[in-house]
């Protein structure tokens, strides 16, 4: 099927890192089931540096394609390199996904935030509260127009 | 890949042989232009008006009635249009239909509303049909048309059309349905089912794509959809698509006659795979299961989503298509869907089979053995089927 790149339909059909960490030190979920999609993400974090990663993706090709191309991305990396990875960076790592489906690359982005900035509230490490913007409310969660 | 199998029929069929012999005259030997006076043209001339008269005969109205188009869509929004428009030259600026008619009749409506016209959509309910009887209650002196799908592209559901325009007949309002899914399936027949205009395309019924019928009865007036020549009784311009025509004239013959053998041989196939899929716990059979398509299986799984089912299946060889928001690109789920009151987490996880007299015993146990288990595995990884399992999401279905 052309609508994917190879790439994505690889993520898709054999995805890495699914699962659940029971003891996870953060875990962050957005989305919503009525727009169907629904991210979750479970990391393991020791000294700073996440040692394993997880999700769990209700959503299309493409959403669990992001998450699993979004945790390979983060996987052994330190957690000020977590935050910095953009929707467009996992994006271009699945080698381009259809405008209309980039809300899923946002979706992983705003997962893994959602995560880190979860296992900061856990432990009550300090934090600049700019880096965390509130993930997209479900007014403002819209599909492609032009996230990229 | 090997074998394909292919239960996208609702949204294409491949063409029947026999209508594809029947186009081949028309490329190189009777290639003229009906409109031409000299003998080449006017041998097209007489071939066009011969398959308009066998398909006359197919719907059971008169040949003078059969007005040939690209296809459904435009059938219907000429249809539309023309009645909406002769409607509003006597003041009648009201439109009935329902609320999950095909975006052919969907948008026609929403522009007809932009340019002043008001349209009732009736709920068609948690079985996806409506009856006669809520059609005449909201009936009105302003009424200009009626229309009402024959057959549901997505959920199969065929409305009591015979009582909906007996009806509008009593009312004298006019009754316009879109038969695209119902022509060649069910038995169509204009006179005893009351229909004033009908819709219908060949390529859902083994014909060729880009042609298809608008039926408008006798003395009704039509406007004229394409300006530019007197084909078509001066309604719509442009030469005719002979071969094209030919071809969907020999396919609704097929489909006609072969129709009492091969729909009781597919509900049969059909009933199997709605049984088989109805196993998959927290599943649903979408739209009322009697007056349903031969054809036609629609189902919901909670707790996943339906585009990836739909690549994953084609992933193992079978071609089906979904209502999910995101095959459309779209936010919304399918808007037939919410219109059957299903709530859109549910309706994102949706799945349309729809079988053709090809399809075999064999492909529905192949379909019934990759469905169970590609719903598993989305399940698996699904955090919404999680919260559902343990109890922090209410099932819905």
């Amino acid at each position: 099927m052309a609508l994917y790149s190879e790439k994505v339909m690889d993520h898709f059909t054999n995805p890495r890192n699914v699962g659940v960490i029971e003891d996870a030190d953060g875990v962050g979920e957005v989305g919503n089931a009525k727009c169907g999609d629904i991210m979750k993400i479970y990391l393991k974090i020791r000294d700073g540096i996440i040692v394993d990663v997880k999700f769990h993706t209700f959503g299309c090709g493409s959403a669990i394609a992001s998450s699993s191309m979004a945790t390979e991305l983060i996987k052994g990396k330190p957690l000020s390199e977590a935050l910095e990875l953009t929707n467009k960076a996992v994006a271009e790592a699945l080698d381009g996904l259809p405008a209309y489906k980039m809300h899923c690359s946002v979706l992983a982005e705003e997962a893994i935030r959602a995560a880190i900035k979860n296992y900061y509230d856990r432990n009550g490490i300090p934090y600049d509260k700019a880096q965390f913007p509130d993930p997209a409310d479900e007014d403002e969660h819209h599909h492609g127009d032009g996230e990229e | 890949m090997e074998k394909v199998i292919y239960l996208d029929n609702a949204a294409t069929t491949a063409m029947s042989d026999g209508a594809i012999a029947a186009m081949q005259p028309y490329f190189k030997g009777l290639y003229g232009n009906p409109s031409s006076l000299h003998t080449v043209g006017q041998r097209a001339k007489e071939e066009l008006e011969g398959f308009r008269a066998r398909i006359a005969r197919r719907l059971n109205c008169d040949a003078g009635e059969v007005y040939f188009t690209s296809g459904g869509s435009e059938a219907d929004n000429q249809a539309i249009r023309s009645a909406a428009i002769l409607g509003s030259r006597k003041g009648k600026k009201h439109i009935v239909t329902t609320a999950f008619e095909h975006h052919a009749v969907l948008h026609t409506l929403k522009k007809l509303e932009k340019e002043g016209f008001e349209v009732t959509y009736l709920d068609v309910h948690s079985n996806g049909l409506v009856t006669a009887e809520e059609v005449k209650t909201v009936l009105r002196p302003d009424t200009a048309l009626v229309t009402v799908m024959f057959a549901n592209n997505e959920v199969g559901t065929i409305q009591p059309i015979a009582e909906i325009g007996a009806v509008c007949r009593a009312a004298g309002v006019v009754f316009h349905t879109d038969a695209v899914q119902a022509a060649g399936h069910v038995p169509v027949d204009v006179r005893a089912q009351n229909i004033d205009m009908l819709s219908l395309s060949a390529h859902k019924f083994k014909g060729p794509k880009g042609v298809g019928v608008l039926y408008c009865k006798k003395g009704l007036p039509l406007l004229t959809f394409v300006e530019g020549g007197a084909q078509e009784r001066g309604k719509r311009a442009g030469t005719e698509n002979l071969a094209g025509i030919a071809g969907m004239a020999e396919a609704l013959d097929e489909a006609v006659e072969n129709m009492p053998a091969s729909s009781q041989k597919i509900a049969a196939l059909r009933d199997r795979l709605i049984d088989g899929l109805l196993k998959i716990p927290h599943s649903r059979l979408n739209g009322d299961r009697q007056s349903r398509l031969p054809g036609n299986v629609n189902m919901c799984f909670e707790g996943i989503e339906g585009e990836s089912l739909l690549l994953l299946l084609d992933a193992k060889g079978i071609c089906a298509s979904s209502g999910s928001a995101c095959t459309s690109g779209s936010l919304d789920p399918s808007h037939v869907l919410l219109a059957l009151g299903l709530p859109h987490e549910v309706a994102h996880g949706s799945l349309r089979l729809t079988l053709s007299d090809e399809t075999t015993k064999e492909d529905i146990d192949y379909v019934l053995k990759c469905v169970p288990e590609v719903v598993g595995y989305l399940r698996s990884i699904s955090p919404v089927w999680e919260d559902l399992e343990t109890g922090k999401r209410q099932h819905l279905i």
